[in-house]
This record gives structure tokens, sequence and C-alpha cells, in this order.
């Protein structure tokens, strides 16, 4: 286990490497001059050279690429561009939000997803089970920049339940949420409905529904739980696609997370900000991954390799 | 379903034609009638008219055209990289498969479509860098995927057989191993287009994709959601044609997963 445990971290550790090297190449794809893109044409020559000299960009890049992951072990990742603040500081800011609406999303989608899932794989091949495909094909097709203002059109505009945008009310986050949430929810309604059904074939559950236990308690206690682990898998990999989604989800609704950031900072050609903000969710990600994997490895003693 | 899976032939057809076909007969898409600014559908377009007085209509049925360019040459190139590298670790196995899936891994670790933005970012906006962008990202599917399926397929008797009558290493893997694992590579690839259309159109909302005044629809539904309370047409019929093209594919791709009966975890793994 102890071996697990230290390969899987060694994984991580060499995949962060990578990732952030990645993320440090990006200033170098812009093509022409990156200070001249950032700054503009009409920027004076001592100006460009000192944003040069604080980028560290005439350094030789073997150094370069030492000096980011040196700033970045200490959490430096320098000063915006545009506003000319410490990026860390804007990121502690925003990074709760965008906590918030994944956390939110996450929630909403395991409430739509169980019952979908349970429903489908107690009555396989019916209409319940057509209507839970039909129900999650809608949902992995339908991507979140149509979702959001369709949502907008209905629950906003015309019934007037939610707001636009923003962060003012409670409601607020309903929306984007929901939004953020929708594929999530298909995907995993057809996780549980798989591994529900796959378990459902065993002998212990057969040996307690001839005990005479129901259908409902006999999918809570002994079905669910030898269930969960696969799609607790699937939620730790579909992460990814939440916080890729967040992006764009954040700049529907104006919610002020990391997302909307990286999207401004864009707008902005503020790059240090555009990598410190990809940095940031990639490494989240891996993060909660190898903690996933490190928890799958404990609950599961059948897991012995990764 | 059979009726369905009918209906999504018939939709991705109709579209692949009209993308095809849309750009020479269809004038000027970007034709201005200012006495139609805002109108909704009527007989004089079909889907009504946008801030600018474009008809909606035909900028929608050109729109295809990039999104099926796009989709198609991200796909094709990430099919062909990603399963040639899939292919080549999990054959060689040992070092050259650890390293390749760490690259792999280095890849996966970027959510959803953020490298994609990332990149598009960088490069600059136009429909070069949002193809590069996109295959940058797309072919690590397919490379895990193919690498998988060699994995298994390696040790089978017959690639044993070729091995032991001296077959030359390329011989081996396009005709006794390819074939073997073409079939869920085919049905990831029409997973990947729908993706791809989607991160396209993603990528023109955010404004790092195609530039205006080339009609693309994911550019279309940006320009909407600013008009969502008077002309909300303006956002939903371009968001309409998308998902009736994504659904159609995704509707294809399960019903060819199913009938090929793929199993599901040799095609998340």
């Amino acid at each position: 286990m102890g071996s697990l445990a230290a390969h899987r971290l060694i994984t991580a550790a060499i995949v962060l490497i990578g990732v952030s090297s990645i993320t440090f190449f990006l200033l170098h794809l812009v093509p022409g001059d990156p200070i001249e893109v950032m700054l503009g044409e009409s920027a004076s020559i001592a100006d460009r050279q000192q944003l040069r000299t604080d980028l560290g960009l005439d350094a030789p890049l073997t150094q370069q690429w030492l000096q980011f992951h040196k700033d970045l072990l200490t959490l430096d990742f320098g000063e915006s561009l545009y506003s000319k603040r410490p990026i860390a500081a804007t990121l502690v800011e925003r990074i709760p939000w965008t906590l918030i609406l994944a956390l939110a999303s996450i929630s909403i989608a395991i409430l739509i997803a169980l019952p979908l899932g349970v429903l489908a794989a107690l009555h396989p091949n019916t209409l319940w089970d057509s209507a839970a495909a039909t129900v999650s094909l809608l949902g992995v097709s339908i991507p979140n920049f149509l979702l959001g203002p369709l949502l907008i059109i209905i629950f906003s505009v015309g019934l007037g339940w939610f707001p636009v945008s923003g962060t003012e009310r409670i409601t607020s986050i309903v929306l984007p949420a929901l939004t953020l949430g929708a594929s999530l929810a298909a995907i995993l309604s057809r996780m549980v409905r798989a591994s529900l059904l796959e378990v459902l074939s065993e002998e212990y559950i057969v040996s307690a529904r001839a005990r005479g236990l129901g259908a409902v308690p006999v999918v809570i206690y002994h079905a669910m739980p030898n269930a969960a682990l696969p799609i607790l898998t699937i939620l730790g990999l579909q992460l990814g696609a939440l916080l890729g989604g967040a992006v764009i989800t954040e700049m529907i609704f104006a919610w002020p997370g990391v997302g909307q950031l990286t999207i401004e900072a864009i707008q902005r050609r503020d790059y240090p900000l555009v990598q410190a903000c990809v940095l940031v969710i990639s490494f989240a990600y891996v993060v909660v991954n190898t903690i996933t994997d490190l928890i799958y490895a404990r609950v599961d003693p059948r897991i012995e390799t990764g | 379903m059979r009726i369905g899976t009918v209906i999504s032939f018939l939709v991705v057809v109709a579209w692949l034609v009209i993308a095809l076909i849309s750009p020479f007969v269809i004038n000027d898409v970007n034709a201005i009638n200012l006495e139609q600014l805002f109108s909704g559908p009527s007989k004089n377009g079909f889907l009504g008219y946008d801030d600018l007085g474009r008809d909606i209509g035909l900028r929608v049925l050109q729109g295809s055209t990039v999104s099926c360019t796009v989709a198609i040459f991200v796909v094709t190139v990430s099919v062909l990289i990603g399963t040639m590298f899939g292919m080549f670790i999990g054959w060689h196995g040992g070092l050259v498969d650890l390293i390749g899936v760490r690259v792999m891994d280095i890849f996966l670790a970027f959510p959803g479509i953020l490298l994609a933005i990332a990149l598009a970012a960088v490069l600059g906006p136009g429909i070069e860098n949002v193809l590069i962008a996109l295959s940058i990202v797309s072919w690590v599917g397919f490379a895990r995927l193919s690498r998988a399926q060699t994995l298994t397929v390696k040790h089978r008797d017959h690639v044993i057989v070729a091995q032991a009558l001296g077959t030359p290493v390329f011989t081996i893997c396009y005709r006794h191993v390819l074939p073997l694992i073409l079939a869920p590579i085919i049905v990831e690839a029409t997973f990947a287009i729908a993706a791809v259309i989607i991160a396209e159109a993603g990528l023109s909302f955010l404004g790092l994709g195609v530039q205006p005044p080339t009609p693309s629809w994911g550019a279309m539904i940006k320009e909407g959601t600013r008009y969502l309370l008077i002309a909300p047409h303006m956002a939903l019929s371009p968001g309409l044609a998308l998902f009736s093209i994504v659904i159609a594919i995704n509707a294809l791709g399960d019903r060819m997963r199913d009938s090929l009966q793929i199993r599901r975890s040799a095609l998340q793994n």
C-alpha cells in the first residue's frame, strides 16, 4: 500500500512539472515579440525593456524555466500587467467563487444522476430506461454556452425566478450550477446505471432479496455501497471537464471566479495572469485526481497496483 | 431507437451536404438589410435578421461549413497521430511506454478545453490556430485508447505467429493489430467529431476562434446573448443548429458502440 501511494505521488509530481513546463512555454508561443503583443505598439522602449527584465525574458531559456519554477514554489506568480497587483492576491479572491460553483454543480449533478441512474438500472430496457438514456443524451449534447442562455431566457426573463447574472442574491448560483452540472449529470447517470446493473446480478443481492428485503433497501444498503467506487472515479475524472467548462459558464453568468479571470486576462493580453490561471485550474484537477486514486486504493483492498 | 438512428443519420448527412455546397450556393451572408433589423422569423427570412440586419438563416446554414471543416480536419489529424503514438508505445512497452504514458498524462492534466483556450489565446485568433489548438488537445484520447487496445492484442496468438515468422513490425501493426483495434477507435472518433464541433463553437463563443464577419455558430450565439431580451432568435437559431448536429452524432456514436458491443471500460481507460 505504501509503495502504491509513493508511486502515485511521484507520478503526480512528474505530471505537475510537465503541466507547468507547457504553461511556461505558452508565453514563448506568442507569435513575434510577446512584449510588443502585451504592451502594444505605442509603448516606449524603456517600458518594453523594463517588462522584458521583469519577466526575465532576456535570460537564457533554461534559466527562465528554473526561475519560473522557483517562483512557483514560493507561490509568487508575479504581477498582473493590467492591474499591477500581485497575481497571487487576485487568485485568492477568485478561487473561492469557482470552488463554490464547482461544489454546487457537483451536488446538482448527483441529485439528478442518482435517481435517474437507479431508476434506469432497476427497470432495464423499459420506458424508464430509454427516458433516462434520452435525458442523458440531451445532457451530453447541449453545450454550456447554449444551455446557459436557454436557462436565462426561461427562468430569468420568462419566469423571473432567478437573477440573470452576478452574485448579489443567494439564488444567483442556481442557473450557473445547473448549466455547469448538466453534462456531468448526464455522464454520471449512465455510470450509475452501468455499475448498479453490474452489482445487481451479484449473489449477495439475490440473497438479500430472497430474505424478503424490498427493492429500495437492497439498493441503498447492499448495491449502492458496492457500486459507489467506479462512480467516484468517474466523478474525479469528470471534474476536469467541469473545471474547463467553468471558464465558459462563468463568462455567461458574470460569475467572478478563476474562469472569468482567465478570459478577462486573455482579452487584455495579460499573459502572466493567463499562465497563473491555467496553472491553478490544472493543478487543482491533478491534486483532486491523485487524492481520489489514493482514497480509492484505501477503500477498496482489491486494488494493488496503479 | 431504430427510427432515431435513421433520423440522426439523415440529420448528419443533411448538414454535411449543406456545409459542402453552401459556400457556392449562398452568395452574400453579410448583406445588410437595415429595414429588417432584429426582425423575427418571417417569409422574408426564415430565421429572421440580426443586430446588423443580416439574414440569420443564411448565416446559420453557412456556419456549418466552419464547424464541419474544423471537426473533420482535427479528428483526422488526431486519429492519425494519436493512433500511431498509442500503438507505438503500447507495442514497444518498457521505458518507451512509461515515458509515453507520462506525456499523455501531462496533456490529460489540462482540464477540458482549457489548454485549447490558452493555446488559441496566445497563438491569436483565426481558423488555422483553432485547428492547431484543438489538434494538440484531441490526439491524446486516441493515443490512450489505442495504447490500451494494443496492449490487449499484442499477446494474441496470430500476432506472436507473425512475429515468429519474421514479419516486419510495421506490417504486424498495420495488418495484424490495427484491424482489431479499429472498431473502438471509430466509435471514439464519432464522439470526438461532436466534441470538436462543440469546442470550436466554444472558442468562437469566447472570441478566440473564427473572426467576424465569417459566420460561425459559436460567434453567432455570443452575439445573440447580448440581445436575449429583444431578439432571442439570434442566439437560439445557431444554438439549435449546433445542438441538432451534435445530438445526432452522439446518438449515432451510442448506437455504434452498442452494436459493436464495445465494453464501456475499453472506451474510458
